[in-house]
């Protein structure tokens, strides 16, 4: 039982991570029919972003304004980063076949993923103890403060975006360019300021995920992106891409089963039964989870 | 109807790659009437109606309403000039219900104007008993008549219409084209696509039409129901 309740814990943890970045490679999928590819690499980018804040702006002070100013510096920078993404390596491609934009993706991830190494190096660098190491023991379950901020401050994201995009008329225009974007444009829609929200949007939020990969597991690398994006990749799909509340809960599904596996079998084959998992999934409902509207879409 | 011209069309041409769609057509549509363009399979109606709204960028000419050229203006902007589209095969949000769609129908409005969808209910009462159905499971007919209320939200001066017969049942067709003609009596002009000539000719004031890529005839309707071009080709005469 304490097995089960500790890795519940872990695994809402991870699995708010990978929400969080999951809803970047699915929101943009859903209006651009684009994965990009690039994303992970900018979760990653950001974990150094927020180092470097930490230590060259903030005077390595971990105050709760710094930390404040720290993330929204981060996911600041990410967001113009999307934008400056969006304009360079996808809409220029948008009329090109769907290769085109694949290779491009791939070749966006390359230069940030080589950006960092060039910047901060090729070597594992320790991210800031932003947060103090506080633990609750809760008769044999341990729980940390990163823990439950990473969890809450990942809900009240997620639920944050989840009512702008269904009650806020710019939620709308995404809902209905990610449907139709001529007929969006019909309605007056401004279908390349819903893109350009779209990475804004999906950036931030995968550059907070970054910063909680740095507070969570300490050691952050150049090509981590490779990782953590690949596994919130599987849990967009999951959900089923495109779909929003589906990228919400892919992720927290993906991080339970990993904290399990971890907890009953191994960590070592977390991989091979995340594939598992992917594959059994896709048999059964082939457009993931939450997938069906995505199907009608097309 | 008063003589003042709202919309013209002159000389456009528009071409996808190496295929030309228009080769100079033009047009002209007064306040208030209603004008039709007929045409077979490929004729260059919906490009015609693609490029008025923008989706699609002309190659050269100019399309003037009330003193502006929309070539020179972006696609979301055109509906807040006055001029909305129901397109081809009606385009409606599948994944959305009839009430959401009617909301983003007015979407250049800022404000819902509730006057205008009640008017749009009152136009076609099946939508108001399906408001919180999802807009793809209504019948095509219904979603005809979603994809033209969505236009109307708008408040448009002018309205495009492709092809609303496209895929329904006649009994519908009829019940469409019924509406179309009070939405005109209520001061909207309307540029009508249509294959359906008969039906079409019937409704309009007077009418194009459109093979491949030119304007072959033109005229008023009882002109254009009187031709013979047009009884040999459209109305299944000596067929
Ligand atoms: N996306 C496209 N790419 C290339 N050619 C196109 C494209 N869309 C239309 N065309 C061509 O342009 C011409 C005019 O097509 P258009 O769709 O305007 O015809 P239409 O009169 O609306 O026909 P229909 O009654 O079948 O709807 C056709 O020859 C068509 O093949
Ligand atoms: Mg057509």
């Amino acid at each position: 039982m304490d097995i089960f309740l500790q890795q519940l814990a872990n695994g809402l943890t991870i699995g708010s991570m990978y929400a969080l970045v999951a809803l970047g490679y699915t929101m943009v999928y859903g209006v651009m029919r684009l994965i990009n590819f690039a994303h992970g690499d900018m979760v990653a980018a950001s974990a150094f972003v927020g180092l470097t804040i930490y230590t060259q702006v903030m005077g390595e002070s971990a105050s709760l304004g710094a930390v404040v100013l720290i993330f929204l510096l981060s996911a600041g920078s990410m967001a113009v980063v999307g934008i400056i993404l969006e304009r360079v390596a996808y809409r220029p491609l948008r009329e090109a076949p769907r290769l085109s934009a694949v290779v491009s993706a791939l070749g966006a991830s390359l230069v940030i993923q080589n950006g960092i190494m060039l910047i901060w190096g090729p070597r594992m660098r320790i991210f800031p103890e932003l947060v103090p190491q506080v633990y609750w023991d809760l008769g044999g379950v341990v729980i940390s403060l990163i823990q439950v901020i990473i969890l809450l401050l990942s809900l009240v994201l997620m639920i944050t975006l989840y009512l702008f995009v269904e009650k806020t008329r710019m939620g709308a225009a995404i809902r209905a360019s990610s449907i139709d974007q001529d007929a969006a444009r019909l309605m007056g829609i401004n279908v390349n300021s819903v893109i350009a929200l779209i990475f804004i949007i999906g950036s931030s939020l995968g550059a907070i995920g970054g910063l909680f990969i740095g507070l969570y597991y300490r050691g952050i690398t150049f090509n981590m992106g490779w990782q953590y994006g690949l596994y919130a990749f599987i849990a967009a799909i999951i959900g089923g891409i495109g779909n929003i509340p589906g990228a919400m809960l892919g992720g927290m599904l993906l991080g339970l089963f990993n904290a399990f596996i971890a907890g009953y079998v191994s960590s070592t084959w977390s991989d091979a039964f995340t594939f598992i998992l992917l594959i059994l999934i896709l048999i059964v409902r082939p457009t993931g989870i939450l997938g069906e509207r995505v199907a009608e879409k097309v | 109807m008063s003589n003042d011209v709202l919309f013209e069309i002159k000389d456009l041409e528009v071409s996808y790659g190496s295929i030309t769609a228009l080769k100079g057509i033009s047009l002209k549509v007064h306040k208030g009437e209603i004008v039709t363009i007929l045409g077979a399979n490929g004729a260059g109606k919906t490009t015609t109606m693609r490029t008025i709204s923008q989706l699609l960028k002309a190659k050269s000419g100019s399309i003037m309403f009330k003193g502006q050229d929309l070539t020179k203006i972006a696609a979301h902007k055109i509906v807040k000039l006055g001029i909305s589209h129901s397109p081809e095969g009606r385009r409606v949000f599948g994944i959305l219900t009839v009430e959401e769609n009617l909301m983003l129908g007015a979407f250049s409005q800022r404000k819902l104007d509730r006057e205008v969808r009640s008017w749009v209910y009152e136009l076609f009462p099946r939508l108001k008993e399906r408001r919180k159905q999802l807009a793809g499971t209504l019948s095509g007919g219904e979603q005809q008549m979603l994809a033209i209320g969505r236009a109307l939200m708008s408040k448009p001066e002018m309205l495009l219409l492709d092809e609303p017969s496209l895929g329904i049942a006649p009994i519908l067709v009829k019940a469409i084209f019924k509406q179309i003609k009070e939405i005109a009596q209520s001061g909207v002009t309307v540029l009508l696509v249509e294959q359906n000539a008969k039906a079409a000719l019937k409704l309009a004031d007077r009418g194009y039409v459109l093979d491949v890529g030119k304007i072959a005839l033109s005229g008023t309707s009882e002109e254009l129901l009187a031709s013979e071009k047009i009884q040999e080709a459209y109305l299944g005469k000596k067929h």
